[in-house]
């Protein structure tokens, strides 16, 4: 009944500190040299390179393990400290323990029965596995205000910590020596109080009496070209604790002042502290000889390159390339270009075969440089001949069935195409390879939405898989056709863009007539060459096309679709077929019958109904290519109509102006009455609102319709006959209502959606009286983008501006975060074969996906059925 | 409030009603799973004091959806 069987289980994990015993335990040898290496090159016994610690240079073995390098993983050392010193890492721990606890008894300074009370809910905390040393905190902050030992009546001179790592006690200063036996006082059950679990931690372990050494592989040696040896800054920093060390015995020895010896700890203490972390604050950062700061233990694993962030979640591999991209329309969504250069570097596994050994010869022959060719050949029994250096012709004779030839990426093999940050899973998907001269990756600019990619200096990443079965499974799974539609919304994230649309509209509108010779040529740019179609007019005894046959040749057989277009003005009483903007578009067996093609046929991201249809109905195949030649047809037609766009535009007559400045007047006549109103007190506030905030409210909403009344005038000038309306209508590129911004007037500027007010007391700027609530004071632009703006307006248009820019920073910050805490808590879960979701347990998270068991990637608007579809299907 | 009070009747709680011994089995089976992998419930949460489940019951839970306008869910219950 069980699905999964979990060998083990984990019930939980400690963490603790190792004992001065534990590491000595651990330790294969003491450490009593700081010497490395002698004159011959061999390493010293007892020295820091001592061959029991571990191997790196090829060849040898480990005096311990007897593995080679690579498979030893190293041993650990230690020195024996002549005196303790304390550990940077757990200094606040330390000070807290200090400070909490009698500087004579070593108890938790709490009175009887505060003590008992803490100890009993701590025990409680943790048989209920609850995080019992969030306690700490707060058994610390009221045991270090006491001033006398409840328990032995011993005064407590007043602690202080001075960074980084020493103890001032009044007058005198702590010795590590003193700290370590104060830490040894504290009893197992005051431990607990104190956050530390006694079963596998004691306080005095945080003062050292002996240093674990780390493995020789941990800080390898380089050898420079030169022949001279170059020590890792950790084996460098040992160096000097050892020297120190040594120093210190000597002293302690011979007797040496007190003075002298006191010295020589601190330093010892310095050379520690800069071991563990050499990023401590308070002290000096431990040097190279060349003034380099040293890189010690803490910052191998901090920041953005230490071993967490650089090396364990985000790791560098092989076989993959990145460079700039560029655009080519003239290339598959499924295809992306690949440099020549690229080409030769990356290479894919292939096993001859007695079919294909003639054609892997000859790779192996052309070698490296060249491109179609190879860079490595692999015998049956794994030797892998590097073709740099090899007798090219010799080893193309020995290469037989069962052989593995690395060669170049060729044409129609298969990569993987990732564009950073990557949000969802269409930021990679598998292309075919075209290798092209250039340096650029290139691709087509319909699959520029899903990677989110533009090509001001965008950089992607390839990924060439090595199997045949990670080839296969990128091919099916994971090429750009199979991702037409988003699971995201169950539409189309891949289809046309910007002159993609325009392009189809021009073809498909009204009045678009072609001679054969340019519908031919269009036709040939799409790709297609068959006949054409009998011509929709005769005019003159000459025969024309009208732009919808053309795209109709595009259209599968069979489909039938009845929507209305972007442009529709969604007019009361919709005319239907008799629409004067041809807005209602049918599509009868695959004939564009009526209507336009623009956005909601085959936008990206928008309705898109053909699109959609076709990818649901005919399969991802189908809808690849109508997708390439739909493209390729729109920017073919939109060059041979002409299409283009200008600030001229945006151009209205001067009595247009007129009746726009009338209605910017009326506006703040408007506004200026009900300022007056509410002076008088006589403004009704709204529900739930002040007079001032209704007031505001007024306003803006008169505001708003002054700015939406002059679009209204401009936009009677600009109809379908306008370039820029056409962009804008169409659903390519832009609004209306930017348009009427440059045309008419560009409206209130707002932060924080209320008009804008802050600058100086009561007023915005000093051209203004205090508490002018006018339009005008208060960030209202009269003026359109085309005439320009005044200098007040242009600054109220900046601070709106400037909050813009903000909170676009501010919500890509957030909701990445949100993203990564999302997908952190769900990356296990996964839909099973019996619909339901699981986690890696095999427990129930959903009976069924989504509760419905639906796809939205395999249905229509996130439905199971389309019911709408099969009565149109059905009834006809 | 008054003592009488019933959870059920608040239109945020959905019908919990607990599973015969033999229904539960056949969920069991369906699923191919022990107990412990479907979602959990308290023995102390309102809803099962108030129908007055054991812990080892296996509770079915019929929720509206706007997905698919009613769903069943099961949870087993376990003790507090």
């Amino acid at each position: 009944m069980i699905m999964m069987r979990i060998p083990k289980l984990i019930d939980h994990v400690d963490f603790g500190m190792m004992s001065p015993d534990e590491i000595r335990k651990i330790s294969v040898t003491k450490i009593v040299t700081a010497d490395t290496y002698d004159e011959d090159g061999y390493p010293i016994e007892r020295g820091l390179m001592d061959s029991r610690l571990g191997v790196v240079d090829p060849g040898l073995r480990c005096r311990t393990c007897g593995a080679r390098a690579g498979d030893c993983p190293g041993h650990f050392g230690h020195v024996e400290l002549a005196r303790p010193v304390a550990n940077v890492g757990h200094i606040d721990t330390i000070y807290n323990c200090l400070r909490a606890t009698c500087r004579k008894c070593g108890r938790v300074l709490l009175a009887e029965p505060k003590h008992e009370e803490y100890y009993k809910r701590i025990t409680e905390m943790r048989e209920a596995r609850q995080k019992w040393w969030e306690m700490t905190n707060k058994i610390v902050r009221s045991a270090s205000t006491t001033e006398k030992c409840p328990h032995c009546g011993e005064k407590q001179a007043p602690l202080k910590f001075e960074k980084p790592t020493s103890f001032v006690e009044g007058r005198n200063r702590l010795t590590p020596s003193d700290v370590r036996e104060r830490l040894e006082r504290i009893t197992n059950e005051d431990v607990m109080l104190l956050g530390i679990n006694p079963k596998v931690a004691r306080p005095e372990w945080m003062v050292l009496t002996a240093l674990p050494v780390s493995p020789v592989t941990v800080r390898p040696s380089i050898t420079l070209e030169s022949g001279v040896r170059s020590e890792d800054d950790l084996t460098h920093k040992l160096v000097d604790i050892i020297r120190i060390n040594q120093r210190l015995s000597e002293n302690i020895e011979a007797g040496a002042p007190h003075l002298i010896v006191e010295d020589l700890w601190e330093l010892l203490q310095y050379h520690v502290t800069t071991y563990f972390d050499n990023g401590v604050s308070g002290i000096p950062p431990a040097r190279h000889r060349s003034g380099r700061v040293l890189r010690t233990l803490a910052q191998r694993l901090r920041g953005k390159e230490g071993r967490f962030r650089g090396n364990l979640s985000g790791k560098r591999v092989d076989f993959s390339a990145r460079t700039v991209i560029s655009p080519d329309p003239n290339i598959s969504i499924n295809e992306i270009g690949v440099p020549e250069y690229i080409a030769r570097i990356l290479s894919v596994p292939v096993r001859a075969t007695e079919h294909d050994i003639e054609d892997l010869r000859n790779l192996i022959r052309r070698g490296p440089d060249i491109y179609p060719g190879a860079n490595c050949m692999i015998s049956p029994d794994g030797k892998r001949y590097d073709l740099r250096y090899a007798d090219r012709e010799e080893l193309a004779k020995t290469i037989e069935p069962g052989f593995i030839v690395e060669r170049h990426l060729m044409d129609g093999d298969i990569v993987m195409f990732n564009r950073q940050p990557s949000l969802h899973r269409m930021s990679i998907m598998a292309h075919e390879v075209r290798v092209l001269p250039g340096r650029t990756f290139r691709l087509n600019l319909s699959v520029c939405p899903p990677y989110n990619a533009d090509f001001d200096g965008d950089e992607m990443n390839v990924h060439a898989p090595q199997h045949e079965e990670a080839q296969a499974e990128a091919r099916i799974l994971m090429k750009v056709q199979e991702q037409i539609i988003s699971p995201r919304f169950g539409g189309p994230i891949i289809g046309g863009i910007q002159d993609h649309i325009t392009g189809a509209y021009l073809l498909t509108r009204k009045g678009t007539l072609l001679t054969k010779e340019q519908s031919q040529q269009l036709l040939a740019a799409g790709g297609i060459f068959t006949d054409l179609p009998k011509p929709a007019v005769k005019e003159k005894g000459t025969e024309y096309w009208i732009g919808k046959q053309i795209f109709s040749m595009l259209l599968p057989k069979g489909l039938n679709l009845t929507f209305k277009a972007k442009i529709c003005e969604n007019c009361a009483r919709c005319k239907k077929e008799e629409c004067e903007i041809d807005a209602y578009v049918v599509i009868r067996d695959g004939q564009l019958l009526h209507g336009v093609i623009d956005a909601r046929s085959y936008k990206a991201l928008d309705r898109c109904e053909v699109l959609d249809r076709i990818v649901k109905d005919y399969g991802t195949t189908a809808a690849r290519e109508f997708l390439d030649r739909a493209t390729k047809l729109s920017i073919a037609a939109a060059a041979m109509l002409g299409f283009t766009t200008s600030i001229d535009d945006e151009d209205i007559p001067p009595e247009a102006n007129e009746r726009i400045s009338e209605v910017l007047d009326d506006v703040r006549e408007k506004v200026n009455k009900l300022i007056k109103i509410y002076d008088a007190g006589e403004l009704e506030p709204f529900p739930g609102r002040s007079l001032r905030e209704t007031l505001e409210m007024r306003i803006m909403e008169v505001l708003a319709g002054g700015r939406d009344r002059a679009g209204e005038i401009a936009e009677k000038y600009l109809g379908l006959d306008n370039n820029a309306v056409i962009m804008a209508r169409t659903g390519a590129r832009g609004s209306m209502l930017n348009l009427t911004q440059m045309a008419a007037c560009v409206g209130q500027q707002s932060v924080r959606g209320e008009r804008l007010s802050r600058g100086y007391r009561g007023r915005t700027l000093p051209h203004f009286k205090s508490g002018n609530l006018g339009a005008e004071a208060r960030g209202f632009v009269s003026s359109s983008y085309k005439d320009g703006l005044r200098p007040l307006e242009f600054f109220f248009h900046a601070m709106g501006g400037r909050e813009g820019l903000v909170d676009t920073a501010v919500r890509t910050a957030q909701s990445g975060y949100m993203q990564r805490r999302l997908i952190n808590a769900l990356q296990d879960l996964r839909v099973e074969y019996d619909g339901t979701v699981r986690d890696d347990r095999g427990a129930v998270v959903q009976f069924a996906y989504g509760e419905d068991g639906v796809d939205p990637a395999h249905s229509d608007n996130g439905k199971a059925v389309n019911v709408e579809k099969i009565i149109e299907r059905v009834v006809g | 409030m008054s003592v009488e009070f019933d959870i059920g009747q608040h239109v945020l709680v959905p019908k919990h009603e607990i599973l015969p011994k033999e229904k539960a089995r056949e969920v069991l089976e369906r699923y191919r799973i022990s107990p412990h992998q479907l979602p959990l419930i308290k023995s102390s949460d309102p809803v099962v004091k108030a129908i007055g489940a054991k812990p080892g019951d296996i509770l079915q839970i019929t929720r509206n959806s706007p997905t698919a306008g009613r769903a069943i869910a099961y949870r087993y219950v376990i003790e507090e």
